[in-house]
């Protein structure tokens, strides 16, 4: 093989690994994106500022969906349908969950946000969605969602929805995943 | 007395060795082009007899022949096997036989991977048709696998599937760096780029796309692999993952992919249409940068695939518009083959006559690709059989005819006899009328709202299925007709003259024919 087909074929042969780390690199490239954009509902958790906080704000309505992901035998529902609020004030809603089996079960509630432009006007202070929930047989829980709209929110937008779904996670727990391992050995 | 000294000078030009050992340890171009043709040739066949299962199964509207399980596994293998099997090293043996050949080198620049990208290649689907025997059955969640579907919900058999979407995959990525190295560092004297034969470009532009692209591919499968066995959550929602996240990996790597399917006919139809019109072709560099241009447009329209999950207004005017800038390249290719042959003296032998169908009928399948591109309408055609028919129009008379074309066109060099002009000549007539009474009904009854990929459809869709069916038995077993008139030729016919075709140029046809098992050993002289 002649000089420069060596040099060809190193040049080509590092771009395969690259090209490799470049599409497991598209996963946090993703996210990044998704947060700055807002889009996909991925509502990250924000601090209290008040300069957000203003009472010249104006009405709107948030409307809450709750679902559950397949076989997730949960009670999961939102305690109003739909809350009248002002833009530029803190507002707490809250769902209602409970488990309903007779087994020690965790969960995750993932977030999305309608239409996905006001998405990066919402401000989540605290939210059941940013932690896993664990709930004993029979034992249920009111999940509190402390959050504000901001003023910024573009006029056209008088109805935002918040939907909720929850997942089955206990055999993702390091608990459960410990024990599956265990099995495989 | 100098005839003597030359055949002397010969003496370790042994030809080929002798039984099975020859296939196995071969090194040569030729013989692995030859490999790679006759493997995609079975894979076409295992692919088409899946498709006929499906269109069966279609021919009348309820359930008939198979379970709906088994109907999922038959369309996705048949996805698979036709790209991975089919289409695409297909087209690694063509470049094969020829990129050498017609850049006066004397083999592929790697001949050791080269042997081993072929036969990594049997074993990969070897894995992927045992799944077929598993308990389970084999993947059923479609050719583009998206997650969660072939993750969660997947049958057991997906990490077979995985491992060798994986071979397949080292398969196109070693053959792609032998193409480049090949062409970038082994064209003899006198041959530049900007003097290439059009295949070699366009194989030239497609090896760049595989190198960047099929490695994502495995990036992809590996973040499967993780989900199902290691406790990832890439694309599982319940662990903060995103399964939107996973089309755009996949896409990303399946927009390229569709051009690396269709760029080497791009220029193989080049080569045929300037033959048989007896012209230079219309425009060669625009030719080149056209090609250039779509490979470089492939990698920022993947997101058209996937307008309806819910992206932003911006990115979908972003990507709707990227995709339709695809149409001017496109359009600059098409013009070129048509004013070649614009007052060229035309004869219509089989390959010419590919050309002329691959022409017209991928530009309905471009066509029918615009009007995808456009959002608002994407928004009722998207998971029709509007795009089964887009699809099925630019590889199947796309890429599958120039793949046609191209046997016909250069087997009298592979082995020195003329085909059976005659039954070429049918061959195209039953697989020209096949396939458009096969696919073109798929628009109406895309339009009309049938959803692809369901084993069952609504009474309203019967005629134009059955319609359908027909056509695709008819394309079917005309294929069988093409593997008799290739083992034909191959066992004997009129002999072929080096140049076999009156308008031929390039350097393949300096060689006798059959081309001898070493060409250009020395590199031929260029004016």
């Amino acid at each position: 093989m002649n000089k420069g087909a060596k040099k060809t074929l190193i040049k080509l042969v590092v771009a395969v690994p690259l090209m490799f780390a470049f599409g497991f690199a598209l996963v946090p490239l993703y996210d990044v994106f998704c947060e700055i954009t807002g889009i996909n509902g991925k509502v990250f958790q924000s601090e209290y500022s008040d300069e957000l906080v203003t009472n010249e704000g104006r009405p709107i309505a948030l409307q809450f969906i709750s679902t559950n992901n397949e076989n997730m035998p949960w009670t999961f529902k939102p305690s109003e349908q739909v809350m009248k609020i002002e833009t530029g004030k803190y507002h707490t809603a809250t769902f209602y969950v409970k488990n309903t089996t007779n087994k020690k079960m965790m969960a995750q509630a993932v977030p999305s946000v309608a239409p996905s432009n006001a998405a990066e006007h919402l401000k989540k202070l605290e939210c059941f969605c940013f932690e896993q929930q664990v709930l004993m047989p029979g034992e249920d829980a009111v999940l509190p969602v402390k959050l504000l709209v901001s003023n910024d929110l573009p006029s056209n937008i008088k109805n935002i929805i918040l939907s909720y779904t929850i997942f089955d996670i206990t055999d993702y727990s390091d608990e459960a995943m410990a024990h599956n391992l265990m099995d495989m050995e | 007395m100098s005839a003597v000294i030359e055949n002397h000078h010969d003496d370790h030009h042994h030809g080929p060795a002798k039984g099975i050992t020859r296939w196995l340890y071969t090194t040569n171009h030729k013989d692995i082009g030859t490999l790679y043709l006759w493997f995609s040739f079975a894979m076409f066949l295992i692919g088409g007899a899946m498709a006929m299962v499906i269109r069966a199964e279609l021919f009348q509207p309820g359930m008939q022949i198979v379970e709906p399980e088994f109907y999922n596994q038959m369309i996705t293998l048949h996805g698979l096997i036709m790209i991975f099997g089919g289409v695409m090293p297909a087209f690694v043996g063509l470049a094969n036989w020829l990129v050498p050949m017609m850049i006066g080198a004397p083999d592929m620049a790697l001949p050791r991977m080269n042997n081993l990208s072929f036969w990594i290649l049997p074993f990969a689907f070897f894995i992927l048709l045992s799944s077929l025997f598993m308990e389970g059955g084999a993947p059923n969640f479609g050719w583009t696998f998206y997650a969660p579907l072939s993750t969660t919900y997947a049958p057991p058999s997906v990490t077979f599937f995985i491992f060798s979407v994986h071979i397949m995959g080292a398969s196109s990525i070693m053959g792609a760096i032998n193409v480049v190295v090949t062409i970038m560092n082994m064209r003899a004297p006198g041959v530049d780029l900007m003097k290439m034969p059009l295949f070699v470009w366009s194989w030239l532009i497609t090896a760049y796309l595989l190198i960047a692209v099929m490695p994502v591919l495995a990036g992809a499968v590996t973040m499967m692999l993780m989900d199902i066995h290691f406790g990832t959550s890439f694309f599982n929602a319940a662990g903060g993952g995103d399964p939107v996240l996973f089309q755009h990996i996949f896409w990303f790597f399946g927009h390229p992919e569709v051009y690396i399917m269709i760029l080497p006919a791009f220029g193989i139809v080049s080569h045929i249409i300037e033959t048989f019109s007896r012209k230079q072709l219309f425009g060669y560099s625009s030719m080149v940068w056209a090609m250039l241009s779509i490979a470089i447009l492939s990698f920022v329209v993947w997101a058209h695939h996937m307008f309806t999950v819910g992206l932003p207004l911006a990115a979908e005017i972003f990507f709707m518009w990227a995709t339709m800038l695809i149409a001017v390249p496109t359009g600059v290719k098409v013009f070129n083959w048509v004013a070649t042959m614009f007052r060229g003296s035309i004869t219509f032998e089989t390959p010419m006559l590919f050309a002329v169908a691959f022409v017209v009928l991928f530009t309905i399948g471009g066509l029918s690709g615009l009007m995808l591109a456009i959002v608002p309408a994407d928004f009722q055609y998207h998971d029709t059989y509007f795009v089964v028919a887009h699809f099925h129009y630019v590889l199947v008379p796309g890429a599958i005819f120039s793949i046609m074309a191209a046997v016909y066109y250069w087997i009298p060099k592979w082995c020195g006899n003329m085909y059976d002009e005659r039954l070429g000549k049918l061959h195209f007539w039953l697989s020209f009328v096949g396939v458009n009474v096969t696919f073109f009904p798929q628009h109406f009854i895309g339009l009309a709202g049938m959803p692809r990929r369901y084993p069952d459809y609504a009474l309203q869709f019967a005629d134009w299925n059955m319609v359908s069916s027909v056509g695709a038995f008819l394309f079917g077993f005309s294929q069988i007709l093409f593997l008799f008139i290739v083992l034909k030729t191959v066992m004997g016919g009129k002999k072929a003259t080096g140049q076999v075709w009156e308008g031929a140029k390039g350097l393949e046809w300096t060689v006798a024919s059959p081309a001898p098992y070493h060409t250009f050993s020395t590199p031929p002289k260029i004016d």
